[in-house]
């Protein structure tokens, strides 16, 4: 039998390690905001009439329009361009739209967003709501489902144990998302807020199978140590939190081989967070038990 | 209890039979029936626009805002359909103070043309003249200037428009005011009796007629009018109402239908893998029972997308995925229940046994999984707009039926055939 409890320091120190990284990479890399949350213009455009350099663009769009504030970048099709820009309003994005066409040829728009700063504003509380309200909302879950079990282990600590875990699952690979977006220049984004509160409640599933396992135990061997109960039920129930993620990881491996290309960055996140989610259930969560029991 | 079984799982098979014509496209019947009930895309697959217009409520009174909102949001369905939108979704919402028309046009060619019918104000507002005397100054003589002070009587209070032509065939635009703007019409002519009376349009003077006489009855002509295309587009806009306040687009998404398509395909594509992936996986580690909660995950699927589709559910790229995952998740609960009961199994118990401790036994983490999961679609749902809205409805709904599939459907199936002898024993 594999003994978890021995080595719970070394996990959890993986997991603090883990989190530091996460930490430094967010507060020195920074998210970039998307028009999402800063309000902006995206515009996506093909040149199928003639070609188009991106500093041809950038140039074209300052001297015409006379727009500084200025981002273009070459989409991943032939004559795709993606430019960035403040919030345009309809009858600017109209004359733009003309005149691009009059001065290029063949100009399709596959996509215009235009989005004011005040809705932006509005969606970031509205994020931090959803993040805070996700967070407690299943720890408290967890710290009901479990009220009936208070003796060794009082239920509000499970809830506690739930916290610390899914604020790990998320605050990692929104660490390593910060660092990758600084590599590849990703934005944040809605698509972002939702993968990171989809591995909360994903995360989540693994620990409760855990704990639901270390209750069951607490009754069948009455008497033994919390520590030997947890090693107990971490071996019976290893290898369905291994299973249980390995469904969710084929099919996120699946769209994200052969999905659309728009939902990418979307899916590996999530893959990450899931990961990362099955190893706090297992080497975190119920170490995190027997400290909170010890004090 | 066998015939009880039987019973349900027949049901579930026809339902899943059902399902399958019903979602497929290219099956003979689906095929007929999609022309009646088509998958309803969503903007992100079909191309179209998601507007959101920030209404202003400046000169409304509290009591009246939410007639107002709503009074916009039938204006602006008509003036939509008017454009040929099949099926226009118009929201309302409020953000601390303001009030938000959120308007979803899918699979609408020109953009443009919309946004310019919708956000067009056709503005209609009747103003009085006043002759001011600008007294001479050492370069200029005395002159006459008009100036115009609106009058309460504006397009809100219009019933109806037609379009008539005069007798010099001038095309004409006759309009019927409503009870309360008969009254103000008549108010108003009455104090301005030989004098003129202006008609403005989105705040240009088109015509300003002299007042004979004080007129009842609320029927008006406005005249001064370009060309009779114009007076009809006016007519048009009347009759679909005018605003009942101003509006402003703050927020556009648009996305060209070639651009969703290829999306389409590929995710459908990689749902059907990861789909078969899944079964294979299930089989390989859990054999027979694996094999059956294939069974019943192909039941899932079929059922769920033909739920999608009979509450017309929008389909977005966003819901697709969540879809996609849920699948990946409607298994767990198998997972779970098979690794309990071999564990009964390997306790010594007898197969029909340990499959039903294994059912009851992992039920609390099966619900309490779920629930935990149902709580954060709820939150998404409510956080999102636009788009992703789709994901955390499409995941809610997976939730929620693989809770039967993956646990009544399959503990059907495995009383039925693979637990059938010793339950006939028992």
């Amino acid at each position: 039998m594999f003994d978890l409890i021995k080595y719970k320091n070394l996990f959890i120190g993986i997991s603090l390690v883990l989190l530091a990284l996460a930490f430094v990479s967010i507060f020195t890399y920074g998210f970039k905001e998307g028009i999402d949350f800063s309000g902006g213009t995206l515009w996506q455009v093909r040149f199928s009439g003639q070609e188009v350099s991106v500093p041809e663009l950038e140039n074209y769009f300052k001297t015409n329009f006379g727009i500084e504030n200025l981002l273009v970048t070459a989409g991943s099709e032939n004559g795709v361009m993606m430019i960035r820009t403040n919030e345009l309003s309809e009858n600017q994005h109209q004359e733009y739209v003309a005149k691009l066409q009059q001065d290029f040829g063949q100009v399709e728009e596959l996509r215009f967003e235009s989005i004011g700063p005040v809705i932006g504003a509005e969606l970031k509380s509205k994020a931090i709501w959803a993040f805070i309200l996700v967070l407690f909302g299943i720890s408290l879950y967890i710290a009901f489902a479990f009220r009936k079990v208070s003796y060794p282990v009082s239920s509000w600590k499970y809830g506690i144990a739930t916290l610390i875990c899914l604020f790990h699952d998320a605050v990692i690979p929104a660490g390593l998302y910060a660092w990758w977006g600084s590599v590849k220049g990703l934005e944040i984004d809605t698509n972002f807020i939702v993968a990171i509160l989809t591995i909360m409640g994903f995360s989540v599933h693994d620990t409760i199978v855990v704990f639901d396992r270390i209750r069951e135990n607490l009754i069948v061997h009455r008497g033994k140590k919390l520590g030997e109960i947890i090693n107990i039920s971490i071996n019976q129930t290893f290898a369905r939190s291994i299973n249980t993620t390995l469904t969710l990881v084929i099919v996120l491996v699946a769209l994200y081989l052969f999905g659309a290309a728009t939902l990418s960055y979307f899916v590996l996140l999530i893959l990450i967070g899931t990961i990362i989610g099955t190893y706090s259930s297992i080497f975190m969560a119920s170490p995190l038990l027997t400290y909170l029991q010890n004090k | 209890m066998k015939s009880k079984n039987l019973s349900l799982f027949i049901l579930v098979l026809m339902l899943t039979v059902l399902a399958v014509f019903f979602v497929y496209p290219k099956a003979p019947i689906g095929g007929y029936i999609s022309q009646y009930m088509p998958w309803k895309l969503g903007l992100d697959l079909v191309g179209g626009s998601y507007l959101v217009y920030e209404v202003d409520m400046s000169g409304i009174s509290s009591a009246d805002k939410d007639s107002v909102i709503n009074g916009l949001r039938d204006v602006i369905e008509k003036r939509v359909n008017l454009f040929g939108v099949a099926e226009p979704r118009i929201t309302t919402s409020r953000a601390g103070e303001n009030y938000r028309l959120n308007v979803e046009l899918a699979g609408i060619k020109d953009v443009k043309e919309a946004i310019n019918q919708i956000g067009e104000t056709p503005f209609l507002q009747f103003a009085e003249v006043n002759q001011v005397e600008i007294p001479a100054t050492a370069t200029t003589s005395a002159t006459q200037a008009q100036e115009f002070i609106p009058s309460e009587l504006n397009g809100r209070y219009i019933k109806g428009a037609q379009l008539t032509l005069s007798d010099l065939g001038q095309p004409l635009v006759s309009i019927e005011f409503n009870d309360e703007g008969a009254k103000l019409f008549e108010e108003l002519t009455r104090k301005n009796i030989g004098k003129p009376l202006a008609i403005f349009l989105d705040n240009n003077l088109i015509s300003a007629p002299r007042v004979n006489e004080a007129i009842s009855g609320g029927r008006a002509q406005i005249t001064g009018i370009n060309d009779a295309k114009e007076a009809k587009l006016l007519v048009e806009r009347f009759n679909a109402g005018a605003l009942p306040a101003p509006i402003k687009l703050i927020n556009q998404q648009t996305v060209s239908a070639s651009l969703g398509q290829d999306s389409l395909q590929k995710t459908i594509w990689a749902g059907l893998l990861g789909t078969l992936a899944v079964m294979l996986f299930m089989v390989l580690y859990y054999h027979g029972l694996g094999f059956f909660a294939s069974i019943a995950l192909f039941m899932y699927v079929a059922l769920t997308l033909a739920i999608f589709k009979v509450f017309s559910v929008t389909m977005s790229l966003a819901g697709i995925a969540g879809f996609i995952l849920s699948i990946g998740m409607a298994v767990d609960a198998n997972v779970l229940i098979f690794e309990r009961t071999k564990e009964e199994m390997k306790k010594g118990l007898q197969r029909a046994t340990s499959l039903d401790e294994g059912f009851r036994r992992a039920w609390t983490s099966i619900r309490d999984s779920n629930l935990t999961t149902i709580l954060t679609t709820i939150i998404l749902y409510n956080f999102t707009s636009g788009f992703v809205k789709g994901f955390a409805l499409t995941l809610l709904i997976g939730v929620l039926v693989s809770m039967f599939t993956a646990i009544t459907v399959t503990r059907n199936l495995l009383r039925i055939f693979y637990a059938k002898d010793l339950v006939v024993k028992k």
